[in-house]
């Protein structure tokens, strides 16, 4: 039991699912992109369509963009710090098969030419799910640091990689493996116990195979 | 196992082990999150500075972007500032405070949520008044937050925290419970009144419904900081009066827990039952969601 959930957490009003969850999903898209990023689009479905300019959702998932946290008094201001930061952004609905009510598509381009589309939900209490990278459907919730790692479809990818964590000294909490066909393309999250060094996950970037590895301490 | 599984552990663990509440609170709570107790203390100060800070940054000219909800707690300041208020100063000032800090919410504020951001005006509408009128240091107040979380944990445990899962009794009511006991504590109650205290105190909203209109947290939640406040205060009155609740603190809470699962969906922070459903909300929920308000 953490009792700073009980008095807590801090906080830009009004809502934790609407509000700060929606900070949290900009910024774990942010990280996902792995990259300061140059533009984007976010398409709001279910009750962030309908509630969120309200709860001020808008500003909450652009601040997050941005790199802010949930208690940045700036979120309010974001679209502001938008433009000084060079992000140009629009906003729009959608209607997404299957999804959570508090969901959006974010589709991002990097200063560096990078590009990341992103599903994620907000889940209640400030808490979020990413539920889609690019095309391939997976679940996790930023919560620990996880690991994410797109791959060639193909013997040994999972065992290469995780044989470089436990010779780390790290331990896996939860690992998922998912592909969209046999011998495509496939990817894998893994949340674990402790923050990866950056130098680990180049190792686990060059090795053959392996298209991309983005962690999110 | 945790002191947190009910009351009665809670405060049995304190009586073991011969400490006041809000240390047991700090112990157990460092223990479980693998906080240390140095950490824990800043933590809850900072809880404290922040609610402090959000109370300092009201507005009354501002507005919430929805434009439902802003400028009430400076009516409620100027008709008590005047002494014209029915209950008197400080009643004045904890209904004051307790709509300025869900207007700082509604309007984009920084905010303690406590337990949630809808409820977040109840713990300092009666702590800050309370420390102004009695000179509280601010270490009281901080280990009045300890006496606080440690029920808002029991809570969070035995029932619910969350407007969607068990209705504004979850929100409200748990903060006017934390509360309560808050008070008690401060004003020199024992470990057992402050139970009494958040018993009673959820009692008297127990069945309260979450209906927010259009979905926001503004109307009726900002208004209902307000009464969750005196709650707190009526139900610490009694508590420390030597006022017992007939029913144990655990089997109030699971009642509440029970309510909150009989209730329906629509009552349940969906938008579409209660103050929600009115005839006003209605409308202005089209006007909303076509963007023309």
């Amino acid at each position: 039991m953490n009792i700073f959930d009980l008095i807590g957490p801090v906080m830009v009003g009004p809502s934790s699912s609407h509000t700060a969850g929606a900070v949290r999903i900009g910024l774990t898209a942010r990280k996902l992109l792995a990259d300061e990023p140059a533009s984007a689009e976010l398409l709001l479905h279910g009750s962030f369509a309908d509630t969120g300019r309200g709860h001020g959702t808008d500003k909450a998932l652009i601040a997050g963009l941005l790199g802010m946290e949930p208690d940045d008094t700036r979120i309010p201001e974001s679209f502001l710090w938008a433009e000084k930061a060079g992000l140009s952004f629009r906003f729009g609905t959608i209607s997404l098969p299957d999804a959570h009510p508090n969901s959006v598509l974010l589709r991002l381009r990097g200063k560096h030419g990078g590009e990341k589309r992103v599903v994620a939900a907000s889940i209640g209490g400030g808490r979020i799910e990413v539920r889609r990278i690019d095309d391939m459907p997976l679940r996790f919730s930023a919560e620990q640091p996880t690991l994410i790692v797109s791959n060639d479809d193909q013997p040994g990818s999972v065992a290469d990689v995780s044989r470089i964590l436990a010779d780390a000294g790290v331990n896996i909490g939860t690992f998922q493996v998912n592909r969209d066909e046999r011998g495509g393309s496939a990817v894998m999250v893994i949340e674990c116990d402790a923050p990866l060094e950056a130098e680990l996950v180049e190792r686990i970037r060059s090795l053959p195979g392996i298209r991309r590895a983005v962690c999110i301490n | 196992m945790s002191v947190f599984d009910s009351v009665q552990r809670m405060l049995d663990a304190a009586e073991r082990r011969g400490l006041p509440l809000w240390e047991l609170v700090l112990e157990a709570s460092a223990q479980e999150s693998g906080m240390s107790r140095d950490e824990s203390l800043r933590t809850m100060r900072e809880r404290l500075a922040v609610m402090r800070q959000a109370d300092a940054g009201y507005d009354g000219a501002q507005r919430s972007p929805s434009g439902l909800t802003g400028g009430d707690a400076e009516k409620l300041r100027a008709q008590s500032t005047a002494g014209r208020t029915i209950a008197g100063p400080f009643i004045g000032e904890i209904l004051a405070a307790a709509l300025r800090m869900g207007e700082c919410n509604a309007c984009m504020h920084r905010i303690v949520a406590a337990p949630t951001a809808g409820a977040c005006g109840v713990l300092p509408a009666v702590l800050l008044p309370y420390a102004r009128r009695y000179g509280a240091e601010d270490e009281a107040l901080v280990r009045a937050l300890y006496v606080a979380a440690g029920y808002g944990a029991v809570i969070a445990r035995r029932a619910s925290i969350s407007g969607a899962e068990a209705g504004c009794q979850a929100e409200i009511g748990s903060a006017a419970a934390m509360a309560a006991a808050a008070l008690v504590h401060l004003h020199g109650g024992s470990d057992a009144q402050t139970a009494h205290a958040a018993a009673i105190a959820l009692k008297n909203l127990m069945g309260l419904v979450c209906d927010p209109v259009a979905g926001l947290v503004e109307v009726p939640c900002v208004k209902r900081n307000a009464i969750g406040a005196l709650d707190a205060l009526s139900a610490a009155e009694l508590a420390l009066a030597g006022v017992e609740s007939r029913v144990p603190a655990d089997e109030v809470i699971d009642a509440m827990r029970a309510v909150g699962a009989a209730l329906p969906p629509s009552l349940r922070e969906t938008g579409r039952g209660g103050i929600a459903a009115s005839p006003t909300a209605e409308a202005f929920r089209e006007r909303f969601f076509s963007g023309k308000s």
